[in-house]
């Protein structure tokens, strides 16, 4: 059976004349629909050139990607992506910047002068899961750090997206409010299921997000460990302080260590 | 003795921070000048021809106060014709240089270039393919206005974060919609910035014009009144070149500021943050 996202032995170098970094080598993996994926690795191992890839932001230099059937030759339409930095327009309120996506993607940019008050209330729906609710009208400068993530969460699920992409969306929150979104965004997985690759190294966030966590090598990338989490779902915090969670952490910690004193030949 | 109340302490705000008195700061400044120039002439001697006083020089603006208005008119409307077409220009090029790295890198050198030219060598070879008069001043105002609008455009459109960029295009934006939705918007606040610049140097540019090929205008104008040795009425001439210029600036900063608060939320207040 064919996965949602199908990477088969993908490599990627950056440049054109091929003398250029090598930031994925050979890189395979599998995500099915509506599963909920954690990638971590050592800093630098090509997670976020991964994100670009099975995006179609960036081609691959080798390799296959393939996506919802096809294969991926050009930008696919059908992500939402939220990262560290929350990118929102400044210009915009939060209920505008929410809407962006909608003004964009097909089907919905047609119907959107028509359907406005009914794409609003989906909107306001959104936040309100997110606990922004009573924010719609403030500017992003005027929301704290956490609140503009979480708007910048709401942004890339707005249009339904099959694929969510999420490059360490809370590294730069602080501990407390990194808890809450993670509460938070599992409830939006809960209630909506999209195909989630989340990019981290936070290992006790992909353990207490994830249904499956890949370790990639230091660079040139590759996956060298799947593992799936066995922990029930809805999640509670105090879940990831458990011995099964905590025993998975460490054997996570020592892969990746492993992985960055012993950097593979680069060819 | 700890509980007792302690009087409210009345903080003082510094009278260097009161409103009204910054509203009238510029002006005293203004009135100053004007002042310590008057008493200078007087002391020291100095002949109405080599600098006359701001007296003389109102008087002789009063006496002459059609022929002035008349000639600034003329001035006005080729600085703002000028600088209407600089604003087109600037804005369109501007988005084409800023978006494109091909349109950047073939054309930015050729601009650069062009912009050094200095712009009064260029009005006598105006004047060979338009004749003398309004048609030299308003291309003039034109060339020197359009590139920092250009240049100010060009950087906002430019400098516009890569990962927004990857949100739209994983959206499946083209790249016009990345330049209205994101790209545009975003330069406003360089663009506004740009006009204060551009409006002051499209008067020298007409000004210029006016003053190597013209029969009218506030260039002409202070070149005859030089010529006939009328200095005080010369001063005229730039005094009210400075106000017309500061009336445009003013403009410009009003519609910056309507067009583009989002950018200087700092001077306005009003910010919070609430846990989150």
């Amino acid at each position: 059976m064919k996965g949602f996202v199908d990477l088969d032995r993908v490599s990627l170098r950056y440049g054109e004349d091929g003398d250029g970094t090598l930031a994925l080598q050979d890189t395979s993996m599998r995500v099915d629909s509506g599963e909920f994926v954690a990638v971590v690795g050592p800093s630098g191992c090509g997670k976020s050139t991964l994100m670009k890839v099975v995006t179609g932001l960036w081609p691959p230099t080798a390799g296959g990607v393939i996506v919802d059937g096809k294969e991926v030759d050009r930008p696919l339409s059908i992500t939402g992506m939220a990262f560290q930095n929350p990118t929102l327009l400044p210009w915009r309120t939060t209920l505008a910047n929410i809407m962006l996506p909608l003004e964009i993607v097909k089907p919905h940019r047609s119907q959107l002068k028509r359907e406005r008050v009914a794409y609003e209330a989906k909107a306001h729906d959104l936040l309100a899961l997110v606990g922004l609710k009573g924010f719609e009208d403030k500017f992003p400068w005027e929301l704290s750090g956490g609140m503009q993530q979480r708007a910048s969460i709401c942004r890339a699920l707005i249009h339904d997206p099959s694929l969510l992409m999420l490059d360490e969306p809370f590294g730069a929150l602080d501990m407390f409010t990194r808890e809450e979104l993670w509460l938070a965004l599992q409830d939006l997985w809960l209630a909506r299921r999209p195909t989630v690759i989340l990019v981290t190294h936070d290992l006790r966030e992909a353990v207490f997000l994830a249904d499956r966590i890949l370790v990639m090598s230091a660079r040139p990338g590759r996956i060298i460990a799947d593992r799936t989490v066995a922990l029930a779902r809805p999640r509670k915090l105090a879940m990831t302080y458990e011995p099964y969670a905590v025993g998975l952490v460490q054997e996570l910690r020592d892969h990746i260590s492993a992985a960055r004193e012993t950097p593979r030949e680069i060819q | 003795m700890s509980d007792v109340a302690l009087p409210p302490r009345k903080r003082r705000r510094p009278f260097s921070r009161n409103k009204a008195f910054r509203r009238l700061l510029p002006w005293v400044v203004v009135a100053a000048i004007f002042l310590l120039w008057e008493v200078g002439v007087a002391a020291f001697k100095i002949e109405s021809f080599v600098l006359p006083a701001p007296s003389a020089i109102f008087a002789a603006a009063w006496e002459w106060h059609w022929a002035i208005l008349d000639n600034a008119w003329q001035t006005f409307i080729e600085t703002a014709i000028g600088f209407v077409f600089a604003i087109a220009f600037g804005l369109i090029a501007g988005v084409a240089i800023g978006s494109s790295s091909l349109v950047y890198d073939g054309l930015y050198p050729a601009l650069i270039g062009f912009n050094t030219i200095p712009k009064v060598a260029v009005v006598p070879i105006l004047v060979i393919w338009f004749g003398i008069g309004t048609v030299p001043a308003i291309i003039t105002a034109f060339l020197l206005s359009f590139f920092p609008i250009l240049v100010n455009v060009a950087t906002g459109i430019a400098t516009v974060e890569p990962e927004l960029k990857d949100v739209l295009r994983a959206l499946g934006a083209s790249r016009w919609q990345v330049i209205t939705k994101v790209g545009l918007p975003r330069a406003m606040p360089y663009f506004f910035a740009s006009l204060k610049v551009a409006i002051t140097v499209a008067f020298v540019g007409s000004i210029i014009a006016e003053t190597v090929a013209a029969n009218k205008g506030i260039g002409n104008f202070m070149l005859v009144a030089s010529s006939r040795f009328e200095v005080p009425l010369a001063f005229a001439g730039l005094l009210i070149t400075s106000a017309m210029g500061i009336g445009m600036y003013a403009i410009a900063s009003v519609v910056e500021r309507r067009m583009t608060g989002w950018a200087m939320r700092g001077a306005s207040g009003g910010m919070f943050s609430p846990g989150g």
